[in-house]
C-alpha cells in the first residue's frame, strides 16, 4: 500500500508515559535518528523527581518532547503536534498542551476501569467523545507487541517492556526516520542479552510495519533536512557540553583538573560525566557534603589545580562560605550552578533562573564575583571555558550559571575544531622560585599585577615563596592579618576594582536589529536565549521592528550595557524569576525596563513571549 | 606542558614512607620553621607548648619549607599555621580537613597537616573530619583539646564534661560528651594517638609516628586553657600521675605506682584495670597497635573517666591500608597507562554527521 506523504516544515512531538515505561530512550533515540537524519532540533526532557513514582498515577508521568523542522530552530516548541499517550495518567497530565486537531496516539492496552479510575476518569476518554477535537490514534501497543514477540522465548514482563520500542518504530516510520541507529544503539545495549535485543528490534520493526500495513496511519510525513552551516555535527545535551568544556578548559590552561561535588538533581550528570575522564588528568571526588565539596576544590586550587564544584541551588547556599574563602583568598574556583525550582527544595527536575541575585550577593561582606551565564546546551560548553579563563587569569572565584533546561536539553551541534579555542594557559602563570625577593624580606602574596589587579598564584612546592593565607582581612601587599580600619577599606574597593575590571576584557554586548529601526528591546540572559529568539522572530514576521541581546556576563556587567539600555524606549526583560535582572539594571543604569516573568518550571513558550511583546508594543 | 605544570620534583628517596614523593631536605632547624608574626595566644596558654613541639619536631620531616603546608580551620588553636613559615592557610570553621583533603589528594609532594580544635573539629566540623579519617587521606591532625571554646570566650564544648557550668550553660551543660579517640576509631581512622601539651618529648614522639604513617593520622592534644578552663587536666599532668597509661607497641601495659598496675582483658571485649602482681603475667595485655580489629583500640579508649583516674596516652592504633591519593594517583595511572586523552576525540563522541 502507498501512503500519502505530506511535506512539513517542523513538527513537535512528545512521548508521554509511567516513568518505568522508558519514554526518555524513547524520546532520545527518536532525537539521534532525527540528528543524523539532518533536521535542526530541539529537546525538552520533563520528568518526575521520583525515580518511580507508583506505576500508572499522574505523578509518575514522564515525558520528552522533540522539535525538529527543516529550518534553523530556537526551542523545543510550544504544543505538540503529535502526543504519544503510553496510559491514561500520560494521556490526563499532558492533554491540556495539546492544540485541537493534534495527533494522539494512545496505548489503549492500559485504558482499564483500574487505570481510569486511578487517574480519576469518570469515564474513559478515548469513547466518551472527549477527544473528538483530536486526531485519535488508538494503538493497543502492548498487545501487538507481546503478539508480535509471541514466537520468541521471551517473558511476558520483557516482552511489554519492548511497548516503548514499537511506539518508537511507528514514529520512525511515521516520520521517515533512519533507523539504522537505533538498531546498532540496541545492539550495544542489550548485545549482552541476545533474547532482549532481538526482541527489541522485533518489537520496534513491528511497529514500523504496523505504520505501513495499518489504515489508520493515511499519511506519512516528511520533514527535509534544514539548511545549516557545512561540518561536522553531533547532538549534545547541556550537561555533557559543560562537561567536555571543562575537560577543554583542563586542556587549554594545562592545568589538571579537580572536581569537587556532591550529588544533587540536575547538576549529577556532571560529575558523572567528568568521572570517566581520568585519561585526561581530571581528578573526581564525591565528597561528604557540598561544603567538602567547594572546601576539597579550593584546597586543589592552592594546590595549583584547574578548581571546580558542581552544584544547583540548594548546594550552592552550602558552598557561600567557601565561595566567600575564595574571594578573599583570591584563588581562582570555578562554582557551577545548575538551577532549578526553588526555594529549598523546590521542584528539583524544574527549571528556573532565580539564583542571579544569589550568585552576586549571596556572601556575607562585600563579596563580588564574576557570573557567567549559558544561552543554549551546546553553549555549556564555551561558557564553561569562559569560566575557566576568567578564573585563572583574576584568580578569583567564578559562578557559572546553567539549568534544569539546558542541563537535560540537547540540540545539534556543529563540532568546533579545538585548534581553534583559546590558549588559556597565556593568561596566567604561577609564580616562580625567581620571583622570591632576595633581600631576605617577605615574599608579598598579595602584590598585585597592575592591569588585572589579581595577585600572584603561588604554589605550594614553590620555594622562597612561603605564606600563608585565610579569610581573615589581609594587609594589602604583605597579605599578613591587619585589622587596620584604612586597609580593610582598600581591600573592599581592590576586590570589588579588580572583578569591574573584568569588563574590560570581555566582549560588548551585541544586538541583533535587523532593520535598524527598533525602539523596544527585548533582552535576556541564560536558557530563555531560544524562546526570545523564537518570540522576536515572530514579532518581526508581524511586521514589527524588535531588537534582541543576550547577556553571557552577569557580573561584571558588559561595558557598552547602560548605552544600550538608554538607547530603546523600552526594554524588556523576560525572566523565569520574579525580576532579578530587572531589578539589577535598574539599580545600576536606572533605567525603567518592563519584566515579563512566569516561574512555572517550565521553559518558556515562544507564543507567550510573542504575546509580551506585542503587548509591550501596543502601549508604546 | 607549560610551565604552569607542577614539576616533577624527581626527589631521592625520603626519610617517611608516608612522603613518597616529597623532596627530601636535611639541615633544617627548628629556627627555620618560625615565622616573623608575633604568636599571639593568651599567656600560659598549652598552644605555646604545641607550637614550640611541632617546630621543634618539623626538621625531623626532612622536608623542605616549601612542601609543608599547614591547614586550619577557626578557633585559638587554628591561628598556628600563621606562626610556622611553610605554605599555609588559615580556612573556615570546621573544614580545614575538607580543603586539605583536596590538596593532599591532588598534591601527593606535599606534606600536609591539619590544626583543629575540638570545637572546629568535633561539632562544626564532625562530618568532615570523620570522612576524612575513613579516606585515609595523608593528612595529619592535630586535634588541640581543651575541652571549652577559648576564641568565644568561654562555651562549652563537644568535648566538655556534662554539667560544665560556662556563659551559655549557666545550669549545667546537658551534653554527653565525645571521646574524640573513640570517635576517630569508630570513623575507620588508620591511625589514631593521643599527647599531652606539657610533655613534648612524648608530643614529638607521637608526631613522628604519625608522620611515618601512610594516610590519615589524628593526634588528640590535651591542651590546657589557663582562662576559661584552667586545669583541666590536672589529674594527667604530672610525669608519675597514677592514671597516665603511657602505650608502647610491644610492650606490657604497665602504670600506676612503680608500675604496679596493668590490664587484663574483661567480659564483653572490655580492658580492666588490675593489680599487676594480682593475676598471672601471661594475663596482662601487651601493647599492639597494629591490631586490624580497632576493637581493642576502643576498648583502651574507653579505659578514660571523668575523674583520669585511668587515661591512655600514645599510640592506640596504627594499621597499614592504601591513602586516598594513592589509589585516586593510581586510577589516573591506569587510565593514561594506554595514552592520555584526546580532546577532539572525545567532543566529537561516537554519533556524528555531515553537513556538506
Amino acid at each position: 500500500m502507498t501512503k500519502q506523504v505530506q511535506e512539513l516544515d517542523h513538527v513537535i512531538i512528545r512521548f508521554a508515559g509511567d516513568s518505568g515505561d522508558g519514554m526518555q530512550l524513547t524520546g532520545d533515540r527518536f532525537t539521534q535518528e532525527t540528528a543524523v537524519f539532518g533536521n535542526d532540533l530541539s529537546t525538552l526532557p520533563n520528568f518526575p523527581a521520583e525515580i518511580r513514582a507508583p506505576a500508572g498515577t499522574l505523578p509518575g508521568v514522564s515525558s520528552f518532547q522533540l522539535h525538529f523542522a527543516d529550518h534553523d530552530i530556537l526551542t523545543p516548541g510550544d504544543a505538540p503536534d503529535v502526543l504519544v499517550a503510553m496510559n491514561p495518567a500520560a494521556l490526563k497530565a499532558n492533554l491540556k498542551d495539546l492544540p485541537r486537531g493534534a495527533d494522539l496516539i494512545v496505548n489503549t492496552d492500559e485504558f482499564t476501569k483500574r487505570n481510569l479510575t486511578k487517574v480519576g476518569y469518570g469515564t474513559n476518554p478515548l469513547e466518551d467523545g472527549s477527544l473528538d477535537g483530536y486526531k485519535l490514534h488508538p494503538v493497543p501497543l502492548t498487545s501487538l507487541t507481546v503478539k508480535a514477540l509471541e514466537d520468541q522465548n521471551v517473558p511476558r514482563k520483557d516482552a511489554e517492556r519492548s511497548k516503548n520500542m514499537f511506539a518508537l518504530g511507528l514514529l520512525s516510520w511515521l516520520y521517515g526516520r533512519p533507523a539504522e541507529g537505533t538498531l546498532s544503539f540496541l545492539e550495544a545495549k542489550f548485545g549482552k542479552k541476545p533474547e532482549i535485543f532481538k526482541a527489541n528490534v522485533t518489537a520496534f520493526q513491528a511497529g514500523w510495519n504496523y505504520g505501513e500495513t495499518t489504515e489508520d496511519f493515511a499519511v506519512r510525513y516528511e520533514v527535509k533536512p534544514a539548511t545549516i552551516a557545512p561540518g561536522k555535527y553531533r547532538n549534545i545535551i547541556g550537561n555533557t557540553a559543560l562537561s567536555y568544556g571543562l575537560v577543554a578548559a583542563g586542556q587549554l590552561t594545562k592545568l589538571p583538573i579537580f572536581l569537587g561535588s556532591y550529588p544533587i538533581t540536575p547538576a549529577s550528570d556532571i560529575l558523572h560525566e567528568l568521572a570517566k575522564h581520568k585519561k585526561f588528568g581530571v581528578r573526581t571526588f564525591q565528597a561528604e557534603d557540598e561544603i567538602s565539596a567547594a572546601g576539597a576544590a579550593l584546597g586543589a586550587a592552592f594546590g595549583g589545580a584547574l578548581a571546580i564544584t558542581t552544584t544547583s541551588g540548594p548546594g550552592m547556599l552550602l558552598k557561600a562560605e567557601t565561595v566567600g574563602l575564595a574571594v578573599s583568598m583570591e584563588l581562582p574556583l570555578i562554582i557551577i550552578d545548575v538551577q532549578r525550582a526553588g526555594p529549598s527544595t523546590g521542584m528539583p527536575t524544574k527549571t528556573e533562573q532565580a539564583d542571579l541575585l544569589m550568585a552576586l550577593y549571596g556572601r556575607n561582606g562585600e563579596s563580588p564575583v564574576p557570573v557567567v551565564a549559558a544561552a543554549t546546551p551546546s553553549d555549556c560548553f564555551f561558557a564553561a571555558i569562559e569560566a575557566a579563563r576568567i578564573a585563572v587569569t583574576y584568580r578569583t572565584p567564578v559562578i557559572l550559571l546553567s539549568d534544569g533546561y539546558l542541563a537535560n536539553g540537547s540540540e545539534p551541534w556543529r563540532i568546533p575544531d579545538v585548534a581553534t579555542l583559546p590558549d588559556l594557559s597565556k593568561d596566567f602563570a604561577f609564580a616562580t622560585a625567581e620571583t622570591a625577593p632576595m633581600d631576605g624580606t617577605d615574599f608579598l602574596p598579595f602584590r598585585r599585577d597592575p592591569v588585572t589587579l589579581a595577585r600572584p598564584w603561588a604554589i605550594p612546592g614553590t620555594p622562597g615563596l612561603e605564606h600563608r593565607i585565610g579569610g581573615i582581612e589581609k594587609a594589602d601587599g604583605a597579605g599578613t592579618i591587619s585589622y587596620d580600619p584604612d586597609n580593610h577599606d582598600l581591600m573592599v574597593r581592590t576586590r570589588q576594582a579588580k572583578i569591574d575590571g573584568i569588563a574590560s576584557m570581555i566582549p560588548p554586548l551585541e544586538v541583533d536589529d535587523p532593520s535598524g529601526e527598533a525602539r523596544l528591546l527585548v533582552l535576556g540572559w541564560g536558557s530563555t536565549y531560544g524562546s526570545i529568539g523564537a518570540a522576536v522572530r515572530r514579532a518581526r514576521q508581524e511586521g514589527h521592528a524588535v531588537a534582541q541581546a543576550h547577556l553571557r556576563h552577569m557580573n561584571p556587567f558588559p561595558t557598552n550595557l547602560g548605552d544600550i539600555l538608554r538607547s530603546y524606549d523600552k526594554v524588556l526583560v523576560p525572566e523565569m524569576n520574579l525580576g532579578q535582572l530587572a531589578l539589577l539594571l535598574r539599580g545600576k543604569f536606572l533605567v525603567d525596563v518592563v519584566s515579563y516573568n512566569r516561574v512555572n518550571g517550565l521553559p518558556f513558550r515562544a507564543a507567550e513571549l510573542a504575546e509580551a511583546i506585542e503587548e509591550v508594543l501596543a502601549h508604546e | 606542558m607549560s610551565e604552569n605544570q607542577v614539576q616533577d620534583l624527581g626527589n631521592g628517596p625520603s626519610r617517611l614512607k608516608s612522603l613518597t614523593l616529597v623532596p627530601h631536605e636535611s639541615g633544617l632547624k627548628a629556627k627555620d620553621f618560625k615565622s616573623d608574626q608575633e604568636v599571639r595566644w593568651c599567656p600560659g596558654c598549652g598552644d605555646y607548648a604545641i607550637l614550640a613541639a611541632f617546630q621543634a619536631f618539623l626538621p625531623e620531616l626532612e622536608v623542605p619549607r616549601e612542601n609543608l603546608v599547614v591547614v586550619s580551620g577557626i578557633g585559638c588553636s587554628s591561628r598556628l599555621p600563621y606562626y610556622v613559615s611553610s605554605y599555609g592557610m588559615h580556612s573556615i570553621h570546621g573544614r580545614a580537613p575538607a580543603i586539605a583533603t583536596g590538596l593532599a589528594a591532588s598534591r601527593q609532594d606535599l606534606s600536609v597537616w591539619v590544626i583543629t580544635g575540638d570545637g572546629d573539629s568535633l561539632s562544626i566540623g564532625g562530618n568532615h573530619l570523620i570522612h576524612a579519617l575513613r579516606r585515609n587521606v595523608n593528612i595529619k591532625i592535630l586535634l588541640f583539646n581543651n575541652r571549652i571554646y577559648g576564641l568565644t570566650k568561654g562555651q562549652y564544648s563537644p568535648t566538655s564534661e556534662q554539667g560544665k557550668v560556662t556563659k551559655s550553660t549557666p545550669f549545667g551543660s546537658l551534653d554527653q560528651p565525645f571521646n574524640p579517640v573513640s570517635l576517630a576509631l569508630g570513623a575507620e581512622a588508620s591511625f589514631v594517638a593521643r599527647s599531652v601539651d606539657s610533655d613534648r618529648k612524648h608530643l614529638m614522639s607521637v608526631m613522628r609516628a604519625a608522620a611515618d604513617h601512610r594516610g590519615s593520622a589524628l593526634i588528640e592534644i590535651f591542651q590546657n586553657c589557663p582562662i576559661f578552663n584552667d586545669d583541666a587536666f590536672a589529674p594527667i599532668k604530672e610525669p608519675s600521675a597514677p592514671g597516665l597509661i603511657r602505650l608502647a607497641h610491644g610492650e606490657q601495659i604497665r602504670f600506676g605506682p612503680e608500675g604496679s598496675m596493668g590490664l587484663t582483658y574483661g567480659p564483653y571485649g572490655t580492658l580492666v584495670p588490675v593489680e599487676a602482681a594480682s593475676v598471672p603475667e601471661s594475663e596482662l595485655v601487651v601493647h599492639d597497635a597494629t591490631r586490624s580489629d580497632p576493637s581493642y583500640a576502643f576498648a583502651l579508649s574507653r579505659l578514660d573517666s571523668a575523674d583520669f583516674a585511668h587515661t591512655p596516652i600514645g599510640v592506640f592504633r596504627s594499621v597499614e591500608r592504601p591513602s586516598y591519593d594513592e589509589l585516586m594517583a593510581s586510577q589516573l595511572e591506569q587510565a593514561q597507562a594506554g595514552g592520555v586523552g584526546d580532546l577532539a576525540k572525545l567532543i566529537a563522541g561516537n554519533d556524528t554527521w555531515e553537513v556538506v
